[in-house]
């Protein structure tokens, strides 16, 4: 029993030991990678300017059902102006962060992973390290560096366009004063909530990232190998963005 | 020239003109013996055929030549240096005198003919702009295919993706070339163009050339020293001339295409009427 319990934490504990050396190893070639902006402001059009559409759809349906629910939840209390605060501090904080890392990781962290998972499958790597250059520096650390700094961007996109769609149902439809809408939130939002965003998105920017590029780069060098490492990339970057959302809320409760 | 290595003793120094010097190489994947006492040597200056039936590790050769995995008994010697005793900044050092063509060519996808074959230049060099547009069209032209330079890979044959790749190859001067299967899925033409390059940058250049390949006749008008690869080891070793003439049955089989032999035509299985009667699984 032991034995097989053994065995099961193993897979697991090893893949978290692997993902951290590859980390670690990616940060090493950062330094060298940022001597080359043009290839990280590729990547940052890659992974970000290439989903700001469907980051910009989904932010406002977002934001429509959150002043949908909100206003019907508000009004109940006869605080129907406080809506503007509750979506500005649920986009913050929360849906902004965490749907755009969802959103992050079926886009961009699906294309990150085929891309460099092709690459592999076609010898592009290989020939990269016979013609003694090294893969991490020319093609992971610059699309992992992309990602970092994409997914903060999307994350604050997919807030002004959630609350624009807040503002579109609560004021607009429902008829929620403009006014209120708007001093509710000003007074009532803090800096800090927002940083609390930032950082959040930015973790989730590393998580999904390295993600991405960690599988793309140990996929087995067929079409099934690429085709599982993608899979692997969704179902992991979804769930740890989930554990953590709930570990940073904890912390910074 | 029958008998196993007969070209190489590996207990002897190098002689001086061994560019590469594999010792008695062993390598296993997952339990599975690749090489049991590989032992050949390269020699300068000389175009080197690497033969052998499929699955008998030829490409898995290379990628021990170029320090990509290491052997597990044995050594690889490239200019004297033992790869197992290099860091990975001395393998890049090395590998920057090496070039290899792939079977697939390995072009980056999302660079053009142009700057696929300015990419070494780009990332080992600091040369000017002009300068490098001379080195890439000089080298372009020398394949044939400067009037492709601003066609991206998937607009390329197969052939001219391979001679992309060989420009791109020799675009650093290397000292060393390998060849991986260059001749497989080439129409006779574009085989014709590839050996005619192999050729050229060989006697033009003096460049030493690997070339590993299953295309017997291509390689016994190229190679000046040829290996024949079996069951993890070398099994003739000699001219291409001599080991047509080999007497013995698996260097007769190979050479002459013979389907059976040596090298069985049946993958290993059970006996056929037992199992088409369903008394073995």
């Amino acid at each position: 029993m032991s034995s097989r319990s053994e065995i099961s934490l193993l897979g697991p504990v090893q893949r978290i030991g692997a993902v951290t050396v590859f980390l670690v190893r990616i940060l090493a070639q950062c330094g060298p990678a940022l001597a080359r902006p043009g290839l990280i402001v590729q990547q940052i059009y890659n992974a970000g300017a290439r989903s700001v559409i469907i980051i910009m759809l989904s932010g406002l349906f977002v934001g429509m059902v959150l002043g949908l629910q909100g206003f019907d939840l508000l009004q109940r209390f006869g605080s129907e102006d406080a809506l503007g605060m509750a979506a500005a501090l649920g986009l913050l904080k929360e849906l902004g962060p965490v749907v755009t890392a969802l959103l992050f990781a079926g886009r961009a962290g699906t294309a990150l992973t085929s891309e460099i998972g092709l690459m592999r499958a076609t010898d592009q790597l290989t020939a990269m390290q016979i013609m003694a250059v090294d893969p991490l520096r020319y093609v992971v650390a610059p699309r992992f560096l992309g990602g970092v700094i994409a997914m903060p961007l999307l994350a604050a996109v997919f807030n002004i366009i959630g609350l624009f769609g807040a503002q579109l149902v609560g004021v607009q439809l429902m008829g929620v004063d403009s006014g209120a809408f708007w001093s509710q939130m000003q007074s009532a939002v803090e800096i800090d909530d927002a940083i609390e965003g930032i950082i959040k998105s930015g973790v989730f920017g590393v998580a999904c990232s390295l993600i991405a590029v960690y599988e793309g780069y140990h996929a087995d060098a067929t079409a099934e190998g690429v085709g599982l490492a993608t899979t692997r990339t969704v179902v992991a970057s979804s769930v740890l963005t989930l554990l953590l959302d709930y570990v940073l809320t904890a912390f910074f409760l | 020239m029958a008998a196993p290595e007969p070209l190489h003793n590996a207990s002897a120094a190098p002689a001086d003109d061994a560019v590469v010097d594999v010792r008695d190489v062993h390598y296993a994947v997952a339990q599975r013996p690749v090489f049991r006492g590989l032992s050949l040597r390269v020699r300068r200056g000389r175009i080197t055929a690497i033969m052998g039936p499929s699955g008998t590790g030829k490409t898995t050769l290379l990628r021990l030549i170029t320090a990509q995995i290491a052997p597990d008994r044995g050594q690889v010697l490239v200019w004297g240096r033992d790869l197992a005793q290099l860091g990975s900044s001395e393998v890049f050092a090395l590998r920057k005198r090496m070039g290899m063509l792939f079977q697939n060519g390995a072009l980056l996808t999302d660079l053009d003919v142009f700057e696929n074959v300015a990419f070494p230049l780009r990332e080992h060099t600091d040369l000017p702009e002009p300068l490098i547009r001379e080195l890439v069209l000089t080298k372009l032209h020398a394949v044939g295919l400067r009037g492709a330079a601003r066609l991206m890979p998937s607009e390329l044959s197969g052939g001219m993706a391979r001679r992309v790749a060989l420009a791109r190859a020799i675009v650093m001067d290397p000292e060393i070339l390998i060849y991986d299967e260059p001749f497989a899925g080439l129409d006779p033409i574009s085989m014709g163009m590839i050996m005619r390059l192999i050729r050229d940058l060989n006697e033009g250049l003096g460049i030493t050339s690997i070339v590993v390949s299953h295309d017997v006749h291509e390689l016994a008008e190229l190679a000046h020293d040829s290996y024949l690869l079996s069951e993890g080891r070398v099994v003739a070793a000699g001219t291409p001339r001599e080991l047509r003439e080999d007497p013995s049955d698996v260097v007769r089989q190979f050479m002459n295409g013979l389907p059976d032999g040596p090298v069985p035509f049946h993958y290993p299985a059970p006996d056929y009427y037992a199992q088409l009667l369903g008394e073995t699984p």
